[in-house]
């Protein structure tokens, strides 16, 4: 018991020592395409914790999750131009929309297991693309710019790329902290018993479909709040660019190639597949040659039939294998907790 | 008049809705022997394009004479893809399974975009090329005759499942893995001509479609979603419940096309997914 309040603190204190880290690294980095370099990781990993809730401890593969990404977009974006209200209040309103949208989508989907629920979220957020693409309120195609005229902290609109920095990394941790909260309360035990063993929480009294909604509900709150970030960060939103199948995929990647249902996993996965994603379009040229997709493709591949649990895992095991490995009794309680 | 106009829409909602059933058919039938879903399955049509493509680029074949190879072509993927990839996940966590073959949609995606570049293809001609005029309908002569390839290949696969002594054996691996195995079918090798049997009919209906639809990476992508949808209608793993629920969505497509507008119609395709789901999960011939 006395090794698990170590490691508890030992967690806390890498917990703290990567905050500052990250808190700090703009001072090193003056260069606005590097920063922005590093907005977009922190982007794809507050994305990819989010899908993890889920996806990962809940084990409901979503390859919808831009409807929710579109929802905070075009929530907050909608409240700016018609009413002039604030991102930070907008952000809120585009969440409480996505988790509606959750739950109306979830009561018919949760009926599907496993891969025909995964197919159902895939369906469910091309219907929402199609309904945003037609719409004349929505200015359908031609897209949304957020007003202008506007900037400072209040609009959330800034020149230089270093707010965006630290707003992201407050979301980022923010949506960290939740995810934590839910591993460790009762209701991440309920979410591991709906993934591994359905049946049998079923018949000890856990409604799957309460839980599972409960899931999709913060999940797709947090997302949205990333889909609003986006709006603000870029200014310009259009169903192409926040209600693409490729922002869905790309969610779920996130996660997968760090490690599913771990809690810093899709933050690893968010560096490597950004990484992946800018070092391929500088060295094969412009977009389109399609060399991202086919080395993360073949990443995700390689972790599936190798090692479920990701890059992290993988590295874990590793851990492991080396002589005097010190994750041993960590990477044990760890196991424990997942499978009781 | 209006007679008119309604009976056309009617007969290309048929026809392509035949399509659908081929294209959905060999979803159903990797779904229904093993109970994993093929994700890139509508990749499997897009190769079956592009096999067309190439041998009529290249070797000036025309696609209704490659089909024959095409098949053959993607049946190879389907058991290679089986046998490096999908074998080895047989046991894993569902996620995993989700993935894997997820991943393999990505892959297949990204590799047409490398070698053939993302732009549209046209095959300019072919020897089905023209049009069919039946009194007041008039419809292209390529739809007619993939819709007439659709119903051969689903009726032939129809015989191999349920009158051929191997169909049966898939079948049965279908119905009880662990039965099947104790009457000395070979599970494996069952799961590998699921596999290829799938992919060939995804690679002939992509050699059919090709004849008037554009070729490009991701031209698999909007097929998949119908596949899907009615796979759903037809009762998962049912082959019958996919040809009939096919015929019903490009009826409704083209139906709902004509009345709402064109830009609606996948979007009403894909509610009525959720109308199955909601109404009746297991679908028009589904077991369970």
């Amino acid at each position: 018991m006395t090794n698990g309040h170590v490691t508890d603190w030992r967690k806390a204190a890498g917990a703290v020592a990567l905050l500052a880290g990250a808190a700090l690294l703009p001072l090193l980095i003056s260069d606005p395409a590097r920063l922005n370099f590093l907005v977009l990781i922190l982007m794809a990993a507050q994305m990819g914790v989010a899908w993890n809730i889920v996806g990962g401890y809940a084990g409901q593969v979503s390859l919808g999750h831009a409807v929710f990404f579109g929802i905070g977009a075009y929530t907050s974006t909608m409240l700016a131009i018609g009413l002039g209200l604030t991102p930070w209040l907008g952000w809120l309103a585009g969440g409480a929309v996505a988790v509606l949208f959750a739950l109306a989508m979830g009561w018919p989907c949760f009926r599907l297991k496993g891969h025909y629920f995964a197919m159902a979220t895939i369906a469910v957020a091309e219907i929402v693309q199609i309904l945003v693409t037609n719409s004349e309120f929505l200015e359908g195609a031609v897209g949304l710019y957020l007003p202008m005229d506007r900037s400072g902290p209040a609009a959330m609109v800034f020149l230089s790329k270093l707010p965006y920095y630290y707003i992201i990394l407050g979301l980022l941790v923010v949506t960290v902290l939740v995810a934590w909260a839910i591993e460790r309360s009762h209701i991440g035990y309920y979410f591991r018993a709906i993934k591994d063993e359905p049946e049998a929480a079923r018949a000890l009294g856990v409604s799957l479909t309460r839980y599972k909604l409960i899931a999709l509900s913060v999940s797709a709150f947090l997302t949205a709040m990333g889909g609003s970030f986006y709006a603000q960060k870029e200014m310009f939103i259009d169903p192409g660019s926040v209600l693409a199948t490729s922002i869905s995929i790309k969610i779920a990647l996130v996660a997968i190639l760090g490690g599913v249902g771990t809690l810093l996993g899709p933050v690893l996965g968010a560096a490597i597949l950004i990484t992946i994603e800018e070092y391929s379009r500088t060295l094969f040229g412009s977009t389109g040659s399609g060399t991202d997709m086919i080395i993360y493709a073949a990443m995700i591949i390689l972790v599936a039939v190798f090692s479920p649990s990701g890059v992290l895992g993988l590295l874990s095991d590793l851990r492991r294998h080396l002589p005097g490995g010190g994750a041993k009794p960590k990477k044990a309680s760890k196991s424990a907790e997942i499978r009781p | 008049m209006t007679a008119d106009i309604l009976l056309q829409v009617l007969v290309s909602g048929l026809l392509i809705g035949l399509i659908y059933a081929l294209v959905a058919v060999g979803l159903t039938l990797i779904f229904g022997v093993m109970d994993i879903v093929n994700f890139a399955h509508g990749e499997f049509l897009m190769l079956g394009m592009y096999a067309s493509f190439w041998a009529f680029a290249l070797f000036a074949i025309d696609p209704v004479v490659a089909l024959p190879f095409t098949a053959l072509l993607l049946f190879a993927v389907g058991v290679i893809v089986y046998q490096t990839v999908i074998r080895r996940i047989l046991k894993a966590p569902m996620l995993s399974q989700i993935f894997a073959t997820f991943g393999l949609m990505i892959l297949l995606r990204g590799l047409a975009q490398f070698f053939w570049k993302p732009d549209h293809r046209l095959i300019p001609h072919t020897l089905v090329s023209g049009n069919v005029v039946l009194g007041p309908v008039q419809f292209g002569l390529p739809q007619v005759v993939a819709a007439l390839g659709a119903v051969g290949v689903t009726g032939a696969l129809w015989f191999f499942l349920h009158r051929t002594r191997l169909g049966t054996a898939l079948e049965a691996t279908a119905i009880d893995r662990e039965a099947a195995t104790l009457m000395g079918i070979d599970g494996q090798k069952m799961f590998a001509l699921a596999w290829g049997i799938g992919a060939a009919c995804a690679g002939i209906a992509g050699g059919l479609i090709a004849t008037f639809f554009p070729i490009f990476p991701e031209v698999g992508a909007s097929f998949i979603l119908i596949a899907f949808v009615v796979v759903v209608l037809g009762g998962f793993g049912s082959v019958t419940g996919a040809f009939l629920a096919g015929i019903i969505v490009g009826l409704i497509e083209v139906l709902g096309g004509f009345l709402i507008g064109p830009e609606y119609k996948t979007a009403l395709v894909l509610s009525l997914l959720l109308i199955v789901l909601l109404v009746r999960p297991k679908g028009l011939l589904g077991k369970a």
